[in-house]
């Protein structure tokens, strides 16, 4: 296996490391700053007035429908020129990835509230409960194992997701591989099989645990 | 936003979208075919072949298709492999869908209940009989709404192989905005572009969800 030795070098490991880091930041703040808009978005998801719901479903229609990569072209590039704002492009992916969370979390969000028979929140009121206690102690535990397995997945779609970065410029686990790879292009000419191999495992190693998460979570929940 | 720069754009737009109907579509084809043989290992748990299977589901659904083009494009070259930009476009969209269609056609598979089967041979079906006229039109039912959103998924999935030098859509409209700078317009013709390729789509899915939905009726 010749050019392999190139792993064997411990700045490779903690430069791709240092990488995956930056990856696993941004999905995790895309993750954490989608919570809130995908709550938000499923409650006006739930609302009564038509223009509401007819505004969130041509929301959630055109995230779902538009690959990410034109999300992030079109954020990147077009909110640029349309408000002559320059975003970084971490900026523009974060906002990108947090609109593209926020649409598919508050899908989940709709679908958990709707399932929720409305003669559990009439009992509630009957039996003296208050909204507030209502929502917490009846709704949110119901909502919440409805909605935890596919978040969780969705978690992973966003990580995996993070790899289109590197387009746009931002140096994460692969632009860092590709630096590595074109610095011993010389002494390692066959870097780049042993590099993005060991990225393609790095992603394996963060997605795969999460991905067992949510089947258990599924198969725990399913039958409640 | 300038239309005549709409107009003059447009052209090059429709051959993007025929490279990113030509990748998707082989793609697709290969990744249903290889659905199929791992639901098919999977439901009959066939030893060594069922590890297997299990294993290339897992790698190929919790990588990104970017990482496994960029392995297959630039790594394997490196083993004495070379292959086209576009062979690798299909090997990757087939290698990332296939393990997404094996779930959906397990999915299927599973859907139908044992006493079903068991009730075919007891009336005397031959082994082929059950599974043609007993566990494949029902399955088929029941995984067709997830099969369509996968064809969706892979045909924007695909927006990735302009990475790696394919002419594609994302890969037009990248060359426009950093040649000529028509944002909008390249924008504009993007999003159209993707619009009248997956609406239809979708629409003919919802259509075909409604039509094959005996087994739930």
């Amino acid at each position: 296996m010749q050019g392999a030795e190139i792993l064997l070098q411990a700045t490779v490991w903690s430069r791709l490391l240092k990488g995956l880091w930056v990856t696993v930041w941004i999905a995790v703040a895309s993750v954490g700053f989608s919570i809130p808009v995908g709550l938000i978005t499923g409650w006006l998801m739930t609302r009564k007035s038509v223009i509401v719901r007819g505004l969130m479903r041509v929301y959630l229609d055109f995230i779902r429908i538009m690959p990410q990569l034109a999300l992030l072209f079109i954020v990147y590039y077009g909110f640029a020129s349309a408000w002559n704002i320059n975003f970084s492009a971490l900026t523009a992916s974060l906002l990108v990835f947090v609109l593209w969370g926020g649409a598919e979390l508050g899908d989940l969000v709709r679908g958990a509230l709707e399932s929720i028979p409305r003669t559990q929140y009439e009992s509630a009121y009957v039996l003296g409960l208050s909204s507030w206690q209502t929502f917490t102690k009846i709704i949110l535990p119901q909502a919440l194992r409805r909605v935890l397995p596919a978040s969780v997945n969705l978690a992973t779609r966003i990580v995996k997701t993070t790899s289109l970065l590197v387009l746009l410029g931002v140096v994460e686990v692969i632009k860092v591989g590709q630096q590595i790879i074109d610095a011993n292009r010389f002494q390692y000419p066959s870097a780049s099989l042993w590099i993005y191999g060991v990225i393609f495992f790095m992603y394996f190693i963060v997605c795969w645990p999460l991905s067992i998460v949510s089947r258990r979570l599924e198969k725990r929940w399913s039958h409640e | 936003m300038d239309w005549s720069y709409v107009v003059q754009y447009a052209p090059f737009f429709v051959n993007a979208a025929y490279m990113t109907l030509f990748i998707s579509f082989w793609g697709i084809l290969l990744a249903i075919v290889v659905g199929a043989v791992a639901s098919a290992i999977e439901v009959s748990r066939i030893p060594v072949l069922y590890q297997v299977t299990r294993v290339y589901i897992e790698l190929s659904r919790n990588t990104p298709l970017l990482v496994q083009l960029y392995f297959l494009y630039y790594g394997l070259p490196k083993l004495g492999l070379l292959l086209s930009a576009e062979a690798c476009s299909i090997i990757g969209l087939a290698f990332l869908g296939g393990s997404y269609m094996a779930e959906a056609m397990r999915g299927g598979i599973e859907s139908v209940p044992k006493v079903q089967v068991e009730s075919a041979y007891v009336l005397g079906f031959s082994k082929s009989q059950v599974l043609w006229r007993i566990i494949f039109p029902q399955s088929l039912s029941t995984a067709i709404p997830g099969i369509i959103a996968n064809v969706i998924f892979l045909i924007k999935e695909s927006s990735v192989v302009s990475a790696i030098a394919l002419a594609d859509v994302m890969y037009v409209t990248k060359d426009i905005i950093g040649m000529n700078y028509d944002t909008y317009e390249a924008l504009f013709l993007l999003v159209v572009t993707y619009l009248i390729i997956l609406l239809p789509i979708s629409i003919i899915g919802t259509v075909l969800e409604r039509r094959f939905d005996y087994a739930r009726r």
